[in-house]
């Protein structure tokens, strides 16, 4: 096999100088160990994400929501996978993978904390000293997930320019990295980013997919019509296609349509993080791919409920396969995502992320008793649950207090 | 507009290349910067066109690049702005790929080089563009007689740094250290073991300019003792923009304090010439 530094016109391998030795480097290893397995690599991440991490993860028949939808719709517990999110595989990858190359230190970057968790994680149990960069905001969102990052052991460094978010602390990752190339791994944390991070960071989370299928075809000796995940960077997105690109099953890539699709062009602010959906081709962060940009080039804060779908770039596979419309981009407004999350929650008993619930949101708009959209789903969905709604306890509560939502329990307890 | 012809032309002595970002921290003051760095003996400047994500810079450059993107920088007034410059060095482009690629219609990148070319531009840098991706760049600054300056490295050898030479035109930028740019009072060790590598390579012909990190005369002297053809300073020089702008202090006063800070670099890299050649081994 070889390595993919081209999907279409996008991708590529847009950095500094400086960095380009590493990344040759990188591209060598990962060329070796992940499709290769030089030395047991893969048997190696294998038994640590099943041991270590509790892979497989289950597919579980969602009752409730089959009714609601009249149905099959399953569920793809990533959820339960060590940390709460999908994030891990991509993290336990790329650290056994550094621990390979004879890298000395591991930073990463970012937004909603699950793939800064998941990197300390991993960090600590392949016993690596680890940094993790994260934007002011963030922090302020998440704070669950700083303390478990430092739990961990990890230093986790506030980023403070621009807005704070996973924009700006993937920029201040990459000035770290310039700066250590030689004794560092940045464990990027989804399928943006210079070649060969995108196909890298997909490898590692196509066992996702490869679980689905697998799971599904022994209840129904045929793959899903329909296969469902929501798209930041598209981390989760791509690990759950990536087995079905080759096939029927329709695929949903749901973006957050955040407040509003309207951008601000003199605040240089979208109200959304909908790259897929309205973005323009352009190259960001070490690749070309679709962007929210303003008529310059400069790069357009985004805006999401949910900070890990809060990024102005999406994948260049993901930007790829819209473009050959192999995949539909959609999306969720905050309002529809918070909804959906205290539905999954009462309906099913599972707290999804605020970004899971956008996928969910999705479901409700195509399929709900007051669809208003012209889409006939298949009999069949699985939706990929990427991660538990822990770390969302305070936005939730915070978001769903400023709305007039019907569905939402009372938050009263939590006054006073 | 500049009169000056090609860039590799600036480096017939020990040259001074500064950077400053245009229009920082409004284009009034700016023009004037620009120009007081050209009396104080700049042989080219290195102009930004700032990015909302500049990768490669450090604190010092970023808010320089937030102060002028808040002036109301663009591409366009960019391009006016070098028009409006009365100076006789050639002006370097110093701009993120995203910007040259989304500029005007039609074709990507080409519009943009053809405007810089009718503005007077003599070149550019791209900081996140390397070899690998800049054949289209590389295109078009030859259909418009402009030079693309790369950056080598540290950890640049071999494939890559031919590749790089290959590719060049103008000048190479030799980064002193790894790392984002920003002044340090150190000049790297590693300055020197850059520069031998570029000599025993076939890059003999093009001139080598030194940068990251430079801040004062006797590092300019340094770096220039240790081979190399010109310094280029942007930090230090960003740094006097920044502090006049945080006091308040008229622009003429601040563009005297570029003048002597661009003397004293200049001096320094001159003065570099007359000491003699490292021993051999060191």
């Amino acid at each position: 096999m070889s390595v993919e530094k081209k999907f279409g016109d996008y991708g590529g391998q847009y950095v500094p100088e400086a960095l380009m030795p590493a990344i040759e480097e990188l591209t060598d290893a990962y060329e070796r160990y992940v499709l290769n397995n030089e030395d047991g690599f893969m048997d190696e991440f294998r038994r640590r994400i099943r041991d270590f991490g509790g892979r497989p993860t289950p597919l579980e028949r969602a009752d409730q929501l089959s009714e609601r939808y009249d149905r099959e719709v399953y569920l793809k517990r990533e959820d339960l996978l060590h940390g709460g999110a999908h994030k891990l595989n991509n993290a336990l990858g790329q650290v056994l993978l550094a621990k390979y190359m004879g890298k000395e230190r591991i930073i990463a970057e970012t937004g909603a904390g699950q793939h800064g968790t998941a990197t300390a994680m991993a960090a600590a149990h392949l016993d690596l000293p680890c940094e993790i960069y994260m934007g002011r905001r963030d922090i302020n969102r998440q704070r669950p997930n700083v303390f478990r990052m430092r739990l961990n052991d990890a230093e986790v460094t506030p980023v403070d320019v621009g807005r704070g978010t996973l924009k700006e602390a993937i920029s201040e990752t990459m000035r770290d990295w310039a700066r250590t190339v030689e004794t560092t791994h940045y464990v990027i944390g989804s399928i943006v980013g210079p070649a060969p991070f995108p196909a890298m960071v997909r490898d590692f989370h196509s066992v996702i997919g490869e679980e689905i299928d697998r799971q599904f075809r022994e209840r129904f000796d045929e793959p899903p019509g329909a296969v469902v995940a929501c798209a930041g960077g598209g981390s989760n997105t791509m690990g759950t296609f990536d087995a079905f690109v080759d096939g029927d099953a329709e695929l949903y890539a749901v973006e957050a349509g955040g407040s509003s699709l309207t951008v601000d062009d003199e605040a240089g602010v979208a109200p959304h993080s909908a790259s897929l959906s309205t973005g323009e081709e352009g190259v960001l962060h070490g690749a070309r791919t679709k962007l929210l940009q303003d008529d310059h080039g400069q790069i357009l804060e985004s805006h999401s409920v949910s900070s890990g779908l809060d990024y102005a770039g999406v994948g260049p596979e993901l930007a790829h396969l819209v473009d050959e419309g192999r995949v539909v981009p959609t999306n969720v407004d905050d309002d529809a995502a918070l909804e959906a999350f205290h539905r999954l929650s009462q309906e099913e008993g599972v707290i999804p992320a605020l970004e899971t619930a956008h996928a969910f949101g999705f479901l409700e708009a195509v399929a709900g008793p007051e669809t208003t959209r012209d889409r006939e789903l298949p009999e069949t969905v699985v939706v990929n649950v990427s991660g538990r709604g822990d770390k969302d306890l305070e936005a939730v509560v915070e978001e769903t207090d400023k709305r007039d939502l019907e569905n939402a329990p009372s938050m009263e307890v939590f006054d006073g | 507009m500049s009169d000056a012809a090609g860039l590799a032309a600036a480096f017939e002595e020990p040259a001074f290349v500064p950077y400053l970002a245009a229009g920082d921290p409004d284009v009034e003051a700016s023009l004037e910067y620009v120009e007081a760095l050209a009396r104080g003996g700049a042989d080219a400047i290195e102009l930004g066109l700032p990015f909302s994500e500049p990768i490669a810079e450090g604190p010092t450059i970023q808010q320089a690049v937030v102060r002028s993107l808040e002036g109301g920088m663009t591409p366009e007034r960019f391009f006016e702005f070098v028009e409006a410059l009365d100076v006789d060095v050639p002006l370097v482009c110093m701009t993120y790929y995203n910007l040259i690629y989304q500029y005007g219609d039609g074709e990507p990148v080409v519009p943009f080089v053809e405007r810089a070319a009718e503005v007077g531009l003599e070149g550019f840098v791209v900081p996140d563009l390397p070899a690998e991706e800049a054949d289209r760049l590389r295109a078009a600054c030859d259909e418009f007689g402009l030079d693309l300056v790369f950056i080598v490295a540290p950890t640049t050898r071999g494939d890559r740094l031919a590749a790089i030479v290959e590719r060049v035109s103008g000048y190479l930028y030799v980064q002193a250290r790894l790392g984002v740019t920003g002044a340090r009072s150190d000049v790297s060790g590693r300055t020197a073991e850059s520069l031998d590598r570029l000599a025993e390579q076939a890059a003999a012909d093009i001139p080598k300019a030194v940068g990251f990190g430079i801040s004062s005369g006797e590092q300019a002297a340094e770096v220039v003792a240790a081979g190399a053809d010109g310094v280029i300073v942007g930090s230090a020089l960003v740094d006097i923009v920044a502090q006049g702008h945080a006091d308040d202090d008229p622009p003429g006063v601040v563009a005297d304090r570029l003048e002597a800070k661009a003397r004293e670099l200049k001096q320094g890299a001159l003065a570099g010439a007359q000491r003699p050649p490292r021993p051999e081994g060191t």
